[in-house]
């Protein structure tokens, strides 16, 4: 490709696969990932709901599947993939790989932001007679809110990295794009205008993550 | 409501050491009284506070709170129970991400509060701890003194009968210590509510104790009303923390010899010590000089302390000790300075 004219219709449909990626991948991640992070911490926690065999088992779960090389990762339930979202490539069968890969990511890392809620206050609340339900709703998430915003942003970012290697089964993507067309054919503009658009697309995500945790403290 | 405790102990467990935090012990607190518990670092009295709402299991023995062998309870029916056994903390504990009003809020959603009554006691509460101002500040842009405050409101939403005090005033300067005092003494009081505080300051103990009990190497070693313990310790560390609050020290420049000694006098009540003074100044040919003198308050009743130097002749200074000795009210301490 040597102009703009050539290259916009492409990069605009990358834009919109890689958003169609992150967006998918980033729910099932909150969805599935808040919950488990959320396991992973109150089964480990003496004053909580500490249950060792449960707790172990999920951070075995959760250490396999985070110890995939995503590739491999894709390949390996690429039936499953295919079984549940109906189609053997796309954008859709993608974020099933991206979305297995960022939720044990996401339930790491909210299980690591509970860590920073003081025991005291878990202790205060068990004090006071509170369910656990209600320690977690009102305690240890808006007491983490602040680091689950950044988790947020940090698995956004990284499904970003992870949808490039999606281009095996035909994702597309923005970062697909620069491996496609950037690499394999060393076309220089693409590469270069997609490395580009890449930096900025992580830049606005990052700033936006902080603004939205900022916001989340100040209140 | 009474607590009871029938030979508890705790014994922690880290890696293969034990570290036995709290010997057997057994300890019963009366309705509507403030029992003080009172050691230094590590003597095992937060671990005695939080083995009385189970926040630490028991190694051994039962804890009976009023009517309830709470040792025996299901986990969801001490939760209950829990609601009505309030708990201050040193560091407060507050939810800091959320309002003062919040964070009352949440021990009434707790204990499934009538929603619609809500809003009415939080105000009831910030009333009675005097915030009624400061509803809707968040709980990290309060003072020290302000987030106690709400520690007490939240642990009083649910009328608990109990309140335990883990070092509620340690991170407090001494005025705000007060305050709060004044305010956990009223609450005692007015409401009746029988309250446990543990600290390591005599301060605390003086001011508010009915009863203290003397804490050392997991073990009560003194225990009794608060004015008898004072005005007569037994143990070595009791006398420490009498010493700690009279600050009484023989200055180094004096040689005591059989001739000039430095006697230590206590008042058990408001006994003119100006009187006393001018007796034995007027009735012994003794040259006496006053090194040190000081009348502390314990729960509103005097004790007073007083030292001085006597030199002249042995016979005289006995004497002088004899009449001491069988004056009313009088009794020389020995273990001061
Ligand atoms: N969770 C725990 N695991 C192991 N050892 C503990 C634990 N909690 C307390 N201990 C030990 O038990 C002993 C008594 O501790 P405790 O906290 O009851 O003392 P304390 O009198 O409250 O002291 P402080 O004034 O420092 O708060 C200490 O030796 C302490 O190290
Ligand atoms: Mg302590």
């Amino acid at each position: 490709m040597d102009n703009f004219s050539q290259l916009w219709p492409l990069l605009y449909r990358a834009l919109l696969e890689t958003a169609l990626m992150v967006s998918i991948s980033i729910f099932f991640a909150v969805l599935i990932g808040l919950p488990l992070g959320i396991l992973l911490y109150i089964t480990q926690h003496p004053l909580l709901f500490k249950i060792k065999p449960l707790n172990a088992t999920l951070g075995w779960l959760v250490n396999i599947i985070r110890s995939f090389p995503f590739i491999i990762l894709i390949v390996a339930i690429m039936p499953f993939a295919t079984w549940l979202v109906n189609a053997s490539h796309g954008p859709v069968f993608a974020s099933v790989a991206l979305s297995i890969a960022a939720v044990p990511l996401f339930a790491r890392l909210v299980e690591s932001s509970f860590n920073s809620v003081k025991d005291g206050v878990i202790e205060a609340s068990i004090a006071g007679g509170a369910p656990i339900y209600l320690i977690v709703t009102d305690v240890l998430l808006p007491e983490a809110k602040k680091s689950i915003t950044q988790a947020i942003t940090l698995t956004i970012i990284s499904i970003i990295a992870f949808s490039a290697t999606a281009g095996v089964v035909g994702g597309g993507g923005v970062g697909d794009l620069a491996i496609r067309y950037g690499y394999y054919r060393y076309d220089t503009l693409t590469m270069i205008v997609t490395v580009i658009v890449l930096v900025i697309i992580v830049q606005i995500v990052q700033w936006a993550g902080d603004f939205i945790s900022n916001r989340a403290e100040e209140r | 409501m009474s607590i009871q405790l029938n030979n508890v102990s705790k014994t922690y467990h880290l890696k293969g050491r034990n570290v036995e935090a709290l010997k057997p012990t057994s300890l019963k607190v009366e309705t509507g009284e403030i029992f003080g518990l009172i050691g230094y670092s590590g003597a095992g009295k937060s671990t005695l506070v939080r083995l009385i709402n189970l926040l630490e299991k028991p190694s051994t023995g039962t804890v009976t709170v009023g009517d309830d062998n709470l040792t025996e309870l299901s986990s969801k029916d001490l939760r209950i129970r829990r609601q009505k056994i309030g708990m201050i903390f040193q560091q407060f504990n507050l939810i800091e991400s959320k309002t003062v009003y919040e964070n009352i809020e949440f021990v009434l959603k707790a204990s499934k509060y009538n929603k619609k009554d809500v809003p009415a006691r939080i105000e009831e509460l910030l009333n009675l701890v005097g915030l009624n101002d400061k509803s809707s500040i968040n709980a990290a842009n309060l003072s020290g003194g302000q987030k106690q405050r709400v520690g007490i409101a939240r642990a009083l939403a649910n009328n608990p009968d109990i309140l335990l005090c883990d070092e509620a005033t340690s991170a407090l300067d001494p005025d705000t210590t007060k305050s709060i005092l004044n305010l956990l003494k009223s609450i005692n009081r007015t409401l009746g509510i029988t309250i446990v505080i543990i600290t390591h300051e005599m301060e605390v103990i003086k001011e508010i104790a009915d009863r203290v009990g003397v804490m050392s190497a997991g073990e009560i070693i003194e225990i009794g009303d608060t004015y008898n313990v004072f005005s007569h310790p037994k143990e070595e560390i009791t006398k420490d923390f009498v010493q700690e609050i009279y600050n009484f020290e023989v200055p180094s420049q004096i040689k005591e010899t059989p001739e000039n000694q430095v006697i230590t006098i206590q008042f058990l009540s408001e006994n003119a010590e100006e009187n006393y003074l001018n007796q034995l100044y007027r009735d012994f040919e003794l040259s006496i000089s006053i090194l040190n003198g000081r009348i502390e308050y314990i729960k509103e009743k005097p004790l007073g302390f007083l030292m001085f130097q006597v030199s002249g002749k042995v016979e005289e200074i006995e004497r002088l000790k004899t009449h001491i000795d069988n004056s009313h009210g009088i009794e020389r301490v020995g273990y001061i300075g």
